[in-house]
């Protein structure tokens, strides 16, 4: 499948049109999504009316962007409006939202083309799309096996070339995390990068939208679009936006890559640590300065996530009462039962697991022992990286310590939570991070590498992405779908 | 921190969640493993720690208090359960 700059440099061409490429891109997806799963709703008319806008705009010479044309899958916990937004939960099974998301708003001016919205894990908790209460979807390298979560049909889309690029949200390695389960480059934002506004809010403090791509350049043309300023989201940072794209191809010499210690653990895929290991050779061999550095905190970060993260779904989660929007329980005799019998039915099992460890480490008499404790470790997980990017540049590390496991494989909540050790932190520190492939295991599932930096320092990330990108073949390899 | 047997019918209470005993029963015991895990924390000493909300330091953002459209009322409407007229209908609040 084309990358998404050479579809722009096809049409530009002329070789071929935006219309022909989302039809290929729907007849794909009607042959092969039936297996894959990846999404829930397409967007069938709407996507070609845009392609034959495009197909205008090219032939009067004036596209819009280098996105113009160019077919993505968005993730459904980003609102669209008129186009039903479901974050895969029976709560919002038919929510139609009446406006779109900032990043719907700069993808529409941009000129891409919406082709569907994705499936993903409940509310964008878990780590393999299982928690979706529609359908599970299915990891194109191996079918038999999880996508990752929670933006595992975002990640899907785009291995199974369903999609040229995608929009996912990332919390806890949501975007990170299924783009190495399924060999594609995603990216995790610098918290405040993008605006988070028309993004269904699961834990604010560390929800980022990100895009996913077949490869670095195609990445950095999305985050270009989306990334900046925006009044309607206060959390959002108003500083300029670089040129990402012109950030690729400097080369990485004299780059300074911290190694931690603390993501080479016990227990790790075999197969994920040697990969991992010859890529940084290979980031050496691009003249790239390596050094081991010491994240201490890391050992505690999962454990602080997992009170913070619910802690503030809990009341997000709150907004979900059968009144405004979404699901009502029926039979409800008064407000107070028609509000718990309505979250009863309309929440899955994680949901409400999570909405419970939240409401409990928020409620009084805990609060400070979980939540403020919790808050205490964060500080110390960022001063971490704080202390380490005074000596390096990036730093560079697994970003799971597993590969795609089997559908089913994780049924206890714990297990399913260890998946995003590696990731979380950066959430807790608002860090920007980078998932690409970098080989795959002897079974052929692909393996991700993950490259942490500065906050606001996607640039570097990315161009040191593209370095090692250009020197491996990893992300020509594309899954055999039957 | 305190013993993490968590009392599930005053959190579910508090959650706004009617969960059915098998559902209590599974939570409860999933949530001890998970906060039994959680209690690693105790080990870590973060005497004089300030927390952390938010990784990116945050300020409030003010804007000049000007009347702006909005949705219309009809669009507002449109996702409701229950309605009448222009307003979202609910159970009854008040015993009489």
């Amino acid at each position: 499948m084309p990358t998404i700059a050479e579809l722009g440099a096809r049409y530009r061409s002329g070789e071929t049109t935006p219309t022909q490429v989302v039809e290929s891109y729907l007849q794909r997806i009607e042959t092969l999504d039936p297996q894959v799963r990846a999404y829930l709703t397409l967007t069938r008319e709407s996507a070609l009316a845009r392609a034959e806008a495009t197909e205008k705009r090219l032939k009067a010479g004036k596209p819009l962007s280098p996105l113009d044309g160019v077919p993505l899958a968005i993730k459904d916990v980003i609102c669209t409006k008129g186009v039903r937004t479901t974050c895969s939960s029976k709560i919002l099974e038919n929510f139609v939202p009446p406006y779109d998301a900032t990043v719907m708003v700069r993808l529409n001016a941009a000129g891409a083309v919406m082709l569907g919205k994705t499936n993903m894990d409940e509310f964008a908790m878990g780590s393999s799309t299982e928690n979706s209460a529609f359908f599970p979807t299915r990891n194109p390298w191996d079918l038999a096996r999880v996508p990752g979560g929670s933006s595992g049909g975002s990640a899907a889309a785009v291995a199974a070339g369903l999609a040229a690029g995608a929009l996912g949200s990332d919390t806890g390695g949501s975007i990170r995390q299924p783009a190495a389960f399924c060999g594609t480059v995603g990216v995790k934002p610098t918290y405040g990068r993008v605006s988070r506004y028309g993004l269904v809010a699961f834990a604010s403090s560390l929800d980022q939208i990100g895009p996913f791509a077949a490869d670095v350049r195609g990445a950095a043309l999305l985050l270009q679009a989306i990334a900046g300023h925006d009044p309607l989201d206060s959390t959002s940072t108003d500083i300029p936006v670089p040129d990402y794209p012109a950030a690729l191809g400097q080369g990485i010499q004299g780059l300074r890559v911290g190694i931690p210690s603390e993501y080479f653990i016990e227990g790790m895929d075999p197969g994920v640590e040697k990969a991992v290991g010859a890529a940084i050779e290979v980031l050496k061999g691009l003249g790239a300065k390596t050094e081991k550095v010491s994240l201490p905190a890391t050992n505690y970060a999962l454990a602080a996530y997992y009170l913070i993260a619910p802690a503030e779904a809990s009341s997000n989660l709150a907004r979900y009462d059968g009144v405004k929007y979404g699901y009502r329980a029926a039979g409800g005799k008064d407000l107070i039962q028609m509000y718990g019998r309505t979250r009863a039915e309309g929440f899955g099992p994680e949901v409400k697991r999570r909405i419970m460890l939240g409401t409990y480490a928020l409620s009084a008499g805990y609060y400070e022992a979980y939540y403020g404790k919790a808050q205490r470790v964060r500080t110390l997980v960022r001063r971490d990286f704080q202390q380490a990017f005074e000596r390096v540049d990036v730093l560079a590390c697994p970003t799971a310590p597993n590969v795609a496991f089997k559908l089913g494989e994780k049924e206890d909540p714990l297990q399913m939570y260890l998946c995003d050790v590696f990731t979380i932190p950066v959430n807790l520190a608002g860090l920007p991070g980078l998932s690409l492939p970098c080989g795959f295991t002897q079974s052929g599932l692909p393996i991700g590498l993950q490259l942490i930096g500065k906050p606001f320092d996607e640039s570097t990330l990315l161009s040191a992405a593209y370095a090692y990108e250009q020197a491996t073949p990893w992300h020509a390899r594309a899954p055999a779908l039957p | 921190m305190p013993d993490p047997k968590i009392d599930i019918e005053h959190v579910a209470r508090l959650a706004r969640l009617d969960l059915s005993e098998a559902e209590k029963e599974r939570i409860r015991s999933q949530l001890d493993a998970i906060l039994t895990y959680i209690d690693k924390l105790r080990q870590l000493d973060t005497e004089g720690v300030e927390p952390t909300s938010h990784a990116i330091p945050m300020v409030n953002v003010m804007r000049e208090d000007e009347v702006r459209p909005c949705l219309p009322a009809g669009e507002m409407l449109a996702n409701a359960p229950e309605r009448e007229r222009e307003f979202f209908r609910v159970p009854k609040i008040i015993e009489e």
